[in-house]
């Protein structure tokens, strides 16, 4: 059994309160009127010199003095809203960030266990997890939603009756993206997946206990279900939580591209995790030809995203279809370095890092690069996000940090909670002693 | 000088491995060993050194990837920059993700190809090439083990017979 060490228990909470302090700054410095968004803006402003506030002022004035006073309303109530969505559109990434690896370590259990992997059952118990804090994450995610669509924050434009009003093509879309058909469809997505989830779960410690393979083989029906479900809900999924923030756009390989950041994340953690175990001592049978697949598994998804994300950039890039390339060209503009340094991350560093077989065998290896892959995915999601909620008005500080900080510290506390609670290793799987003998 | 070197015959992988590991430890030299299939293991018991053939197609496949950047860089962007269908082509980076299929293909193309001339360069094969197996049955159901012999043929024989060979041939090589 583990037992959850004081420190590392002490350092979540030390992570969920700074994250709390963040985050509280982050909404407190937001602005709650026009008026209060155009003082922070000029002091902005102020400070680095020319403004382009000012030049679109005096350009403006020389000729129609009428239109643009009403342009600059318009203008103004558009960066008002940018700025107000700043701290919600930081705590929606990061809350989705980790549901999102949760996720895909249920993904890539359902998927060893639907496959019958000899190498993995020793990580099962580790994998069940890390799928434990897809319940408070999900609750977190779907109470984000419910006040997105109780209008606390304006992250999905297709939610503001004003908006739609004025917008012909939110109005035909409204058959799918209304707000009371959008919760029930994000209640059945999390509602499957947990309750997978939770069965799952049970029917794994059952095994432990019990004296034939009847859970064992119920479990891998389940899985073989789930997978369907999955399939269909994740790609749904990103069409309602991520895509639908910029509802004038769409692609259809979109779903592939969130999963594949989802599974490769969810891949790293599971391989953290199974380090940090092991190194305490708590998985004595984990080798390092188990850490070896893992790394195998992280360098292959990494490349299995990279050609999502290129497959998907490149086909708009080349026909350059107005309505679809504004997705990209505000993205080069406003945010290159998060675009292009998010390729690097997830790209090139582990491309490079993780080819060498013996280093897939080296554990702070895989510790290095698993951080720089995480966070990779950290920038893929806020690049998905941000630029509809806040658009050039993006900046990683307080707000963003905080509400990292205050997610991580509660993955942690929940996943090594949720550790704690069943032996980490599973004793009746089948596959278990292939497992115990794992060598590549 | 006549050169002597002992084929013992073994019918079974599991015994082979045994047999390599035995005659390694008793200080033999084992010039090589000629199976049907490939044993798992057998190159480690034999103490082989690893192989870097994966090191030269990563070099290949970083041959491949320039030679397509120059390529492309060459003939779309230096010596005929046209226009065609609005594709920009004043510099390189401008226009990249249009190439980058290429360059992928061409980075493949080489790692893969040139590891492999590489392979049949380092293991010496080629059409026409005439077969090195000792004994038609290496290729079926036998496996042979060749040990050198320095004046010390009955210690040996008698080793390798401990070690569950099922035949045994000297062979006598004049150079």
């Amino acid at each position: 059994m583990y037992t959850f060490s004081n420190r590392l228990r002490i350092g979540a909470i030390i992570l969920m309160a700074l994250g709390i302090v963040g985050m509280t700054i982050g909404f407190i410095s937001a602005p709650g009127s026009v008026e209060e968004a155009k003082a922070i803006v000029a002091a902005h402003d102020d400070g680095h010199g020319g403004s382009h506030g000012e030049e679109h002022a005096v350009a403006g004035h020389e000729t129609h003095d009428e239109a643009s006073a009403e342009e600059h309303a318009a203008h103004d109530e558009h960066v008002y809203h940018q700025l107000a969505n700043r701290p919600w559109a930081a705590l929606y990434v990061a809350a989705f960030f980790f549901f999102m690896i949760s996720l895909g370590v249920l993904a890539f259990y359902g998927i060893q266990r639907a496959s019958q992997a000899g190498w993995s059952p020793l990580l099962f118990r580790v994998m069940e997890g890390i799928t434990a804090y897809l319940v408070p994450g999900g609750i977190i995610v779907f109470v984000l939603l419910v006040l997105s669509v109780l209008h606390f924050n304006h992250l999905f434009p297709w939610m503001d009756p004003e908006v739609v009003a004025e917008d012909k093509i939110i109005q035909n879309k409204a058959g799918y993206l209304n707000p009371t058909f959008f919760l029930i469809r994000a209640a059945i997505y999390l509602g499957g997946w947990i309750a997978y989830r939770e069965i799952s779960r049970r029917l794994s410690i059952a095994q432990d206990k019990a004296d034939d393979d009847s859970n064992f083989k119920k479990n891998f029906r389940w899985s073989a279900g789930f997978l369907v479900f999955y399939l269909v809900t994740e790609s749904m999924m990103s069409w309602d939580w991520i895509m639908s923030v910029d509802p004038h756009w769409f692609s259809t390989l979109f779903g592939w591209y969130v999963f594949a950041s989802m599974v490769v994340s969810g891949v790293t953690v599971i391989a953290m995790v199974a380090i940090y175990l092991k190194s305490k001592g708590y998985l004595p049978d984990v080798n390092d030809s188990h850490i070896h697949d893992l790394g195998k598994f992280m360098f292959g998804f990494s490349i299995f995203w990279t050609y999502l994300w290129f497959g998907q950039f490149m086909l708009i890039w080349y026909a350059n279809i107005p309505e679809e390339v504004t997705y990209f060209v505000q993205r080069i503009e406003e945010y290159k370095l998060p675009f292009f340094g998010m390729v690097a991350m997830n790209f090139v560093f582990p491309l490079l890092v993780l080819m060498n077989s013996d280093y897939k065998r080296i554990n702070w290896f895989v510790i290095m690069t698993g951080i720089v892959v995480l966070l990779g995915h950290y920038l893929d999601v806020f690049n998905m996000i941000m630029p509809s909620a806040v658009g050039d008005k993006w900046f990683i500080g307080l707000p963003e940090l905080g509400a990292l900080s205050f997610f991580s510290g509660a993955f942690i506390f929940w996943v090594f909670r949720a550790l704690t609670k069943a032996p980490l290793q599973v004793t009746r799987n089948p596959y278990i002693e292939e497992s115990r003998q794992f060598h590549y | 000088m006549a050169e002597t070197k002992i084929h013992a015959y073994y019918d079974d992988d599991d015994v082979l491995m045994h047999a390599v590991k035995k005659v390694k430890a008793a200080k033999h030299h084992i010039e090589e060993v000629y199976c049907p299939f490939p044993v798992h293991g057998l190159d480690r018991a034999m103490g082989l050194a690893p192989t870097r053939i994966a090191i030269t197609s990563f070099m290949y496949g970083c041959l491949g990837l320039t030679i397509a950047i120059v390529m492309m860089n060459y003939i779309m962007i230096q010596d005929w920059p046209m226009n065609i269908g609005g594709k920009p082509s004043f510099s390189y980076i401008e226009n990249m993700p249009a190439f980058v299929p290429i360059m992928f293909e061409m980075t493949v193309f080489f790692a893969a190809h040139l590891m492999v001339i590489t392979f049949y360069l380092r293991s010496k094969l080629w059409p026409f090439k005439e077969a090195e197996n000792p004994d038609v049955r290496t290729t079926d159901d036998h496996f042979v083990m060749e040990v050198e012999v320095h004046n010390n043929e009955d210690e040996l024989k008698e080793l390798l017979l401990e070690t569950g060979a099922v035949e045994l041939n000297i062979i006598k090589k004049r150079h």
